[in-house]
């Protein structure tokens, strides 16, 4: 789980001050993180801001900008290896006839903070990078003929700029982010009243930084951390490391030499709270009951609530007068969980953790400037290719000697340093992995499911094993009664799609504008993530429900004939398969106004199916 | 990275360790895949792998780090060189290879500063040459670059390195130990890369509070002060060593009784594992962990415990199967023994 809800102050006008005051506890709560990733950016590894780009996000950054003692750098989103983590200087290499390496941006910002701007687009692999780097505290280099090794002790600010709760920075670097805080529902008003009272002097943390490394921290606290963090369902135990080390900058911060409570507490609250997947069993009935039955991926942590009030048993030195040190800091780190999390929560009980969603390992870059690399090969730059220096003056290399007698006896001039001709380019090559998702859009209406939504469900099963030949992300959309709901978000995981297909209840109206309409939509959004959709619809082709929610089978029938146009101008690639028992007209036009290749279900096996998939997907201009 | 986290003070990941040992023992096991959750310890137990090795002899002067013993399969330079080429102890090499590494650098190339400033063609090995009877870790392997992926396969299965690029025609030993970590949320990996692993390593977090702490305790402590923690492990660290040495040199004399392989053979075929390469991996691990335990046959007890790294990713997969192939093999392993 990366980031909190979206919308925890949506509920409703009632409280308004009670939510006027929650949100200036979270711009404290964000300035705060902001002082104390200031007193140790390398141990705590960052800080992930959710946000739309405001004015509460600039005025967050000043507020860091002031409270570090260096520059912050900005790493652009679609920075390539050579500049990100270092490789050949071209001017240099050429002055001075021998190579010369250039250190990347990461190397050059040592001991400083990177700034990533829409972390939400990182790609898997600059992700990786970074995260290496934060790990290893160096940048390892071996590219272009060049081998080093530099320190590397940065932390990291991601900007997270995501809308959907799909849309977040990755994982892989979230986890080693130790703050995640959302200014999304922040106006204006929120981040300038306490802006005064921020600890902008830089004095502060130069001062924290030196008492840092002599900190105490007592072992009752490291417990307390890591009980909190396991009460709160949080898996990787990053987690908890990083809250004991934002627990050491906040009592270095505040001047002590030793974590006191509080500062656990404002650890757990800024650290661990945004962490929560599972909230806490009621300490009253946590002895024998078992936790809140959630998804299989949670089996493993769904037990471990329990364990709370365990060293309250065997651990007497946890003791406190009143309360053991644990449950102070579960508790501080509960009350700063998002309202809006628990509802949150339960919904995402009957699937997967949101967290799960797939990785972004495959995304397509379209273009020749984008790609993984491939090897390079010869040839001249042309038409946006890059040269590839380093291949061009190997090719070069073996020459100079006869080249530099050459030109002189033609000109008479001196040598010059390198001679590189036309023959020697060597171009990037990249490769560009379409990753297709495929979207399943299913009529799960009353006349579908007395027809045969069994057996759609079936052909669904078997596309599904082709998916997964092909490496696939797929998505499962379905439309019955009223509206269309997103059943799966796109995602490798084809047990899940499964599931989802097998929990799908029949009957209700048949709206299928807002079937198509969704499935636009998400195909849309796939697209924008530089993946290939493919449409697989199946429906008996019969609407009652139009786009406005009313049922009306000739009103309906106009507004699915619309939608199906309105999908043909975005050129998806489609399949519609037409589930009535007897083919039907209306499937059978929807499927051509849609520009969709028709298949009529009682005629196609198995094999016939999956073969109409794959020529669809080959080869989408057939249609 | 200075230095690295002690081996013997990672908590709890059992399975991990032993793969990571068995491999040490017999490299003809052939690597080990470590794929699982975030934050469980995946790249520090690779990492903590070489300051735990003994050193090994190698040739003065050789690049690949020929064996001296074993001058057959050394590179062109050792093989030429009079019979008892001077020799001496360096560490078994670990080689990191990072994120965004060229195709340059990994198989070697044209020494590009003396072929410009001196006009001579020399071939500047990779980290292929580096890895040379050690062990190669990739980590994010699922996030490799095909292209180098298929070369990794190609040299990890010959055992030699083939250049032929910029008018270089080279070739040297390259036997090396993959081993491999990674998320599966990142991506999964190609069925072809998987089965070159011999081991594969499912790790998740630990789920019990006690070792939760004790993670958090002694990472804390490492970083505050490495060289007291180290210190302070140094011993276990050398028991482990003193184990990897013993089970080197009575690994040989281990035998593998008729019975053992039958069962071996059984439990693949239960599984329906393609190919041979499955019976073959459970034996040598069964084996080296014979070795490492000091008993002199191999049993079913030692089978029992290798079957599910040995096994678990050479199953024919059943994407649309809930269960995990973790299940299926321990299914299948209570079956034959008996539970």
């Amino acid at each position: 789980m990366s980031d909190g809800g979206t919308s925890p102050g949506g509920a409703g006008g009632a409280g308004g001050r009670a939510a006027a005051r929650g949100r200036q506890a979270v711009w404290a709560d964000a300035l705060l993180a902001a002082a104390v990733f200031a007193v140790d950016p390398t141990g705590l590894g960052g800080v992930a801001v959710r946000a739309q780009a405001g004015t509460a996000r600039e005025r967050w950054l000043a507020a860091l900008a002031a409270a570090l003692p260096g520059p912050v750098r900005r790493v652009p989103l679609h920075i390539n290896d050579e500049r990100l983590l270092g490789g050949l200087d071209l001017a240099a290499t050429l002055r001075a006839g021998r190579p010369v390496a250039q250190r990347g941006l990461l190397a050059e910002s040592d001991g400083g903070v990177v700034l990533l701007a829409m972390a939400e687009r990182l790609s898997a692999g600059t992700s990786a990078r970074l995260a290496a780097v934060l790990d290893a505290g160096e940048v390892a280099l071996a590219r272009d003929g060049i081998e080093l090794r530099s320190p590397c002790r940065i932390g990291v600010v991601a900007l997270d700029e995501g809308l959907s709760d799909d849309e977040h920075a990755p994982d892989a670097l979230a986890d080693r982010l130790a703050f995640h805080i959302d200014l999304s529902d922040l106006s204006l008003r929120d981040a300038e009243e306490q802006d005064t009272a921020a600890p902008s002097a830089s004095q502060c943390v130069i001062d924290a930084r030196a008492r840092l490394a002599a900190v105490q921290v007592s072992d009752a606290t490291v417990e307390a951390l890591c009980a909190t963090a396991a009460a709160l369902g949080i898996a990787s135990l990053r987690a908890p490391l990083l809250a004991v080390r934002a627990a050491r900058a906040l009592a270095a911060l505040a001047g002590r030499d030793a974590v006191t409570t509080d500062d656990a507490c404002a650890s757990a609250r800024l650290v661990l709270a945004p962490r929560a997947t599972a909230l806490p069993a009621p300490p009253a009935q946590d002895e024998d009951e078992p936790a809140e039955p959630h998804s299989e991926e949670q089996e493993s942590r769904a037990e471990t609530p329990p364990e709370t009030g365990e060293p309250r048993d065997d651990e007497p030195a946890a003791d406190a007068p009143d309360k053991p040190l644990d449950d102070v800091v579960l508790e501080a780190a509960q009350a700063a969980i998002p309202a809006g999390l628990l509802a949150q929560l339960t919904l995402a009980q009957g699937s997967a953790p949101r967290a799960r969603s797939a990785g972004r390992a495959g995304a397509v870059q379209q273009g020749k400037l984008r790609g993984r690399p491939a090897a390079a090969r010869r040839g001249e730059p042309r038409g946006g290719e890059r040269l590839n220096l380093i291949e061009t003056l190997r090719a070069a290399a073996p020459w100079q000697r006869l080249r530099r007698a050459e030109t002189q006896r033609a000109t008479g001039d001196g040598p010059p340093r390198i001679e590189v001709r036309a023959e020697d380019f060597h171009v990037n090559r990249l490769q560009q992995r379409t990753q297709t998702t495929t979207i399943f859009v299913i009529d799960a209406s009353g006349s579908s499911a007395l027809n045969r939504l069994a057996e759609a469900k079936g052909a669904v099963e078997l596309l599904l094993a082709d998916c997964y030949v092909r490496r696939d992300r797929v998505a499962v959309l379905a439309f019955r009664g009223r509206g269309a709901e997103l059943l799966l978000p796109p995602t490798r995981s084809l047990v899940r799609a499964k599931r989802s297909l097998a929990s799908l209840p029949g009957g209700g109206g048949t709206p299928l504008a807002a079937g198509i309409d969704a499935a636009l939509a998400l195909a849309d959004a796939v697209q924008r993530r530089g993946e290939t959709p493919l449409l697989v619809l199946l429906t008996d082709g019969r609407a009652n429900i139009g786009r406005d929610g009313n049922p009306g089978r000739a009103r309906a029938d106009d507004d699915a004939l619309t939608a199906a146009r309105q999908m043909r101008l975005g050129r998806f690639a489609a399949l519609l398969v037409d589930t009535s028992p007897q083919p039907q007209p209306s499937a059978r036009r929807l499927a051509a106004e849609m520009g969709a290749t028709y298949l009529p279900l009682p005629y196609a096996g198995a094999a016939q199916l999956s073969q109409a998939v794959r020529a669809v997907g080959a080869d989408p201009v057939t249609r | 990275m200075a230095v690295a986290f002690p081996f013997s003070a990672i908590v709890g990941q059992d399975e991990m360790k032993l793969a990571i040992l068995i491999a040490a023992i017999d490299p003809a096991i052939g690597g080990v895949l470590v794929f699982g959750d975030r934050g469980t310890g995946k790249s520090t137990a690779v990492r903590a792998l070489a300051a735990l090795l003994p050193k090994m002899r190698a040739v003065v002067g050789c690049r690949y780090g020929c064996d001296p013993q074993a001058l057959g399969s050394a590179c062109e330079a050792c093989r030429q060189v009079a019979a008892a080429p001077k020799s001496h102890l360096v560490p078994v090499p670990v080689v990191d290879l990072p994120l965004g590494a060229t195709e340059d650098r990994v198989v070697g190339a044209l020494d590009l500063e003396r072929a410009l400033s001196q006009g001579v063609k020399a071939f500047e090995p990779g980290l292929l040459a580096r890895a040379n009877r050690g062990f190669l870790y990739i980590d994010e392997v699922n996030l490799l670059e095909d292209h180098l992926v298929d070369l990794l396969i190609d040299v990890a299965a010959s055992g030699e390195n083939v250049v032929e690029r910029e008018g270089l025609s080279i070739r040297h030993p390259a036997r090396f130990v993959l081993v491999g970590s990674g998320n599966p949320e990142e991506g999964e990996l190609r069925p072809q890369l998987l089965d070159r692993f011999g081991l594969s390593v499912e790790v998740r977090t630990p789920a019990d509070l006690p070792s939760r702490i004790e993670v958090v305790r002694r990472r804390d402590a490492f970083e505050r002060d490495p060289a007291a923690f180290i210190e302070r492990w140094r011993k276990d660290d050398e028991r482990i060593r003193r184990k990897i040495v013993a089970a080197r040199s009575h690994l040989a004399a281990v035998t593998v009784p008729d019975a053992a392989l039958e069962q071996a053979a059984r439990l693949c075929m239960s599984l329906g594992t393609d190919g041979l390469r499955g019976e073959l991996t459970l034996m040598r691990a069964a084996r080296a962990l014979a070795a490492l335990e000091g008993d002199a046959v191999v049993g079913d007890a030692h089978l029992k415990r290798v079957a599910p790294p040995a096994l678990r990713h050479r199953l024919r997969r059943n994407p649309l199967d809930d269960a995990g192939s973790t299940v299926r093999v321990d299914r299948a392993v209570a079956e034959l023994f008996g539970a």
